[in-house]
This record gives structure tokens, sequence and C-alpha cells, in this order.
């Protein structure tokens, strides 16, 4: 049953939505100031479901080079 | 014609045309056990993204996000976040969990603990749990296709007809052609449900307040406190939505329905390409957001706050395009009810009946079964639907947080050698037991924590305690097993 866990740099990428999204809410939920008419914490989280394929992309990249390594090497 | 009649043909239209596609979708396939449960491991990355995106977008992001947003105000961001983080969450499990289902043909999630940790108590109690969890979960689907046809038909079809149709064409599609059908009609409801949201969430605030940053103003102006969590609510503050946001995302894909869909894919690529996609498919999610808020100040005062988009629409839409919100809302249930009713047909065949009962029956026969329970569950689902009880939210909600109890068991089984089969069934029923009853106690949310996440820490701790204390027999006798049943794994 052994699998390859993800490389740990794939899941520091991945722990950056969880603190910008979660752990940091009362930093980020208020009203102002609002951008575009639209409170701070609703634009806050819609600016973060656009970044977060930015970092899950590059989380892609080094386990997509890790997977072609692998593959060479076995 | 009537403004009713004009709504209820395009309605009926766009419903027939969904069904239709999921009827051709696998018609020149055979159907066995494989293809009709995990689409023959063939779906690329645009298959799968619809699959999950189907899944995922259920009646409860259409009426229940604008829901929360008109009745709670703030505290329904979790949903944003939850929705984002949990693909975030599949990007590091589903690719790992692909590539065992390749080694070891798994189809369902009972199959994976099963083969993990080869303790047939702990794949029963996981297969009994995923099924009681679903039935309600149908249920709020049929419920929301009632409630939306009812409205888009201005009150001339009742509830109860539009559920039992509803249901009807779902077991139909879902016993002629499996998860080819929920992947193909998802295509129509996706399309669907993305122009009636913008039109909605877009929609609502421009008629009323000319856009939607005035709309935002008029509220921050005459209600701010909506605006900041704890909203409309007294207990729903910052450690609530935190506890929230990691139980779901943690949870989501822990639900028997989503963590097979790591089964249908191509490859591991294929899954991780499409966690990497789909958070964006949650700003459509971000229009309902809109919607419920604008009503807020348009529609306020209902008694039911599920209702409050569709009047909202009501009032401003023409008749033509009232149907095709209904329909888009009535295609959001069916999509999700059908891959909701084919899984728990799948558990109880194969991993319930077959282990326990009938231990000589073949795939062939296991694929029967599972037809014959798709119309069983299609039954009592729509049966309980009509004679349901207001408490069903809340059963789902339980339901939510007794399956995120099985994180603990994937995880750990996937990346941590050392835990046991015994260690992950201890901690999963001491999870259970202090989710559901805190939940059944009210003490939802507990000292300012979801009560799904308080179990889920127990569980884990538990778990790891557990299997410290107990590894060798259990760890000896599964490698064991292992290196005899599938030696050309590795």
């Amino acid at each position: 049953m052994h699998v390859k866990p993800p490389s740990l740099a794939a899941l520091a990428l991945g722990a950056v939505p969880f603190v910008a999204m979660c752990f940091s809410v009362a930093l980020w939920d208020r009203i102002q100031p609002m951008i575009l008419g639209v409170p701070f914490n609703l634009c806050w989280l819609i600016l973060w479901i656009v970044l977060t394929p930015c970092f899950l992309w590059l989380a892609y990249r080094i386990e997509a080079a890790a997977d072609r390594s692998r593959e060479h090497g076995s | 014609m009537t403004a009713a009649a004009t709504a209820l043909a395009v309605m009926f239209a766009i419903v027939a045309i969904g069904t239709a596609v999921g009827f051709l979708a696998g018609s020149r396939q055979r159907m066995d056990l494989e293809q009709w449960t995990v689409g023959g491991r063939r779906f690329g990355t645009v298959l799968v993204f619809l699959l999950m995106a189907g899944e995922a977008y259920t009646t409860f992001s259409f009426l229940g996000v604008s829901g929360w947003a008109y009745s709670r105000g703030a505290p329904v961001l979790y949903v944003l976040a939850y929705i984002t983080l949990a693909y975030v969450t599949s990007f590091f499990i589903l690719p790992q969990l692909w590539e065992l289902g390749r080694r070891h043909r798994l189809q369902t999630q009972p199959d994976f603990f099963n083969t993990r940790y080869r303790n047939r108590y702990l794949t029963a109690f996981v297969c009994v749990v995923g099924i009681l969890a679903f039935i309600p979960y149908v249920q709020l689907q049929l419920v929301g296709v009632g409630i939306i046809v009812s409205v888009a038909s201005f009150g001339h079809i009742g509830p109860a007809p539009a559920m039992a149709a509803a249901a009807a064409l779902v077991v139909a599609f879902v016993f002629a052609n499996g998860v080819r059908a929920v992947a193909w009609v998802s295509v129509v409801k996706d399309f669907l449900m993305i122009v009636a949201a913008v039109a909605i969430g877009v929609g609502i605030p421009l008629v009323h307040f000319g856009g939607i940053g005035a709309m935002f103003h008029a509220l921050a102006h005459l209600h701010p406190q909506h605006l900041v969590m704890p909203g409309a609510t007294t207990n729903l503050g910052h450690s609530w939505f935190i506890s929230t946001v990691l139980l779901s995302a943690l949870g989501s894909y822990m639900w028997p329905h989503l963590f097979g869909t790591a089964f249908t894919a191509r490859s591991a690529d294929t899954l991780r390409r499409n966690a990497v996609v789909m958070p964006l498919y949650t700003l459509t999610l971000a229009l309902m957001f809109f919607a419920g808020f604008a009503a807020v100040l348009t529609v306020p005062h209902l008694r039911d706050g599920d209702l409050a988009v569709l009047i909202a629409a009501q009032q401003i839409f023409p008749p033509w395009f009232l149907g095709v919100i209904g329909g888009a809302g009535a295609l959001t249930a069916m999509v999700p009810a059908a891959i909701l009713i084919l899984t728990a047909a799948t558990l109880f065949a194969k991993n319930l009946c077959r282990p326990l009962l009938a231990p000589t029956l073949t795939d062939d026969g296991v694929a029967r079964l599972a037809r014959v329970m798709v119309v069983l569950l299609g039954a009592v689902s729509l049966a309980l639907a009509i004679h349901g009880s207001s408490t069903i939210v809340s059963l789902l909600l339980t339901a939510y947080a007794v399956m995120a109890q099985c994180f603990p068991g994937v995880v750990l089984g996937l990346y941590w050698g050392r835990v046991s089969g015994r260690g992950v069934f201890v901690g999963m029923i001491v999870g259970v037991v202090t989710a559901a009853s805190l939940m059944a106690a009210h003490r939802d949310p507990v000292f300012g924590l979801n009560a799904g996440f308080v179990g889920l820490c127990v569980n884990l701790a538990v778990t790891v305690c557990a299997s410290l204390l107990f590894p060798a027999k259990e760890l000896a006798a599964a490698s064991a097993a292992h290196a005899g049943a599938t030696p050309s794994a590795e």
C-alpha cells in the first residue's frame, strides 16, 4: 500500500491558501475598505479564489517534475 | 400563453434535454460494473472537471447559499473558503488514491478501507455510515427540486409531483448508464447554472439598486452588522468560521461519491490538473452571495430564507427566463441526487451485501443488484422527501460532520505506515459519537467551535494513540496479506 507522499515544497504552497482564507479571518473580516463597492471580507475571499490556482499550479509543477524524475530513475 | 405555461414549457424542455443527454451518454458502451461505477477509469481532464463540478454544486449552492446570505449574513462566507480549500486538499489526496485504485482495482471508498486495513468490521462501518449519510442528502436535493419547480411554475405544479418526476428521471438514467450519464448531464446543468447565476447575481442588484456596488453600499449603510461575522447570528464568530472551514475542507472528499471521482480519472495527473483549476469555478458561487444579500433589502422579513432569491427573481424576470432558472435549478438538484444514489447503491451491493451475505456473487451480479438498489433508494428518498420534516437541513449538517470522520483513516492510511485498522475503527467511532451527540443535543457550535471539528480532533488523537498502542499484529497481518494478495503490485 505504499504511495509517494507529496513533497514538502508542494505542501508549503498548499498551506498558503489555508492561512489566507481560514486562519487569518480575524484580520480581514471587515467591511471597509470596500473595493469596487464590494465589502473587504468578500473581496478578500474572491481574490484568493483566483490566487489559489496560481499556488496550486506551482505545486503541480513541482509534483509533475518529481513524477518524471521518478520514472526516469526506476 | 399565460406566464405560468411559458415558464413550465421552458422548464420541461430543459429537463427533457438534460435527461436525453444522460440516456445517450453511454449507450454505446457495455455496462459492466467497472464501466457503470468508474466509467472504465478513462475520464480525461474535461469529464472529471464536469463530474466534480456537477457533484460540488448542488441545490445547496443554488438555494442554501443565497438563503444563508439572506438569513445569517457574513457567516455564509465560510462556503467560499471551504470549497476552495477542499480542492487544495484534494490535490494532496486524490492522485495518491488514484494510484492505489489502479493497482488494486478500487471502485469505492470502502474498497480503500478494506484493502488498506483488512478489517471487515471497519469496512462495513464506513459503508453503513456512508449510506446513512446519503439519505438526507438525496432527500434534500429532491425537496430542492420541489421548491424550485413550484415557485418557477407560479404554484401550478405542487412540490410532490415535481419531486416524483425528478426522482423517476434520475433513477432511469442512472439505471441505464451509470456514472457516464451523470458526467454528461452535468454539461447541460453547469452551462445553465452559470447563465442563471450571472442573471440572478448581477440582475437583482442591477434592477433594484443600479449595480452590485450600490447594493452593498445601501446594505452597509442600513445593516452593517449583517456583513461581518457573526452577522445575524449570535454564535457564528471567527472560531466557528475557522473550525467549520477546516472540517468542511478536509471532510468534503470523504463523501464516498467525491472520493469515488478519483477512480474515474484516466491518470493521477488529470486529478492534479483538475484541483488546480476547480477553485475558479467557485467564482460562480459568489454571484449567489450577491443575490442573497440583495434580497435582504428587496424582499425583507421572509420566514423561509431558502425562498428569498427565487422570490426576488420572480419579481424582475420574464416568465420564460423563470423557466430557465427553474430548469437549471431542477437539474442542479438531479445531477447530485443521481451520483449519490449511484454511489449508495454500489456501496450497498459491493461492500455490504457481497462480503457479508453473498460472497459468491460475481461482478455482474453486483452490478445487477446495484441497479435494483438504485430503484429502491430512489423510492425511499422520494417517500422521505414527500413526508419529510423541516429537520432535513440539520440531519444533513450532522451527516457532513459524521462523514468527515473518515479523514484520519484515509490520510493516515495513505501516508503513515504505523496506523492500524483497530486504531482507525476506535477513533472513528469516538469521532462519530462525539459529533453526532453534540449536534443532537443542540450543542453546535460548542464553545465557539464546530461540533464536527471537535469530533475530528478527538478522532485523530484516539486514532494515533490507539495505533501506537496496538500496532504489531495488525501491521504484520496486513503486510503478509498484502504480499500474498498482490505480488505484482509494487
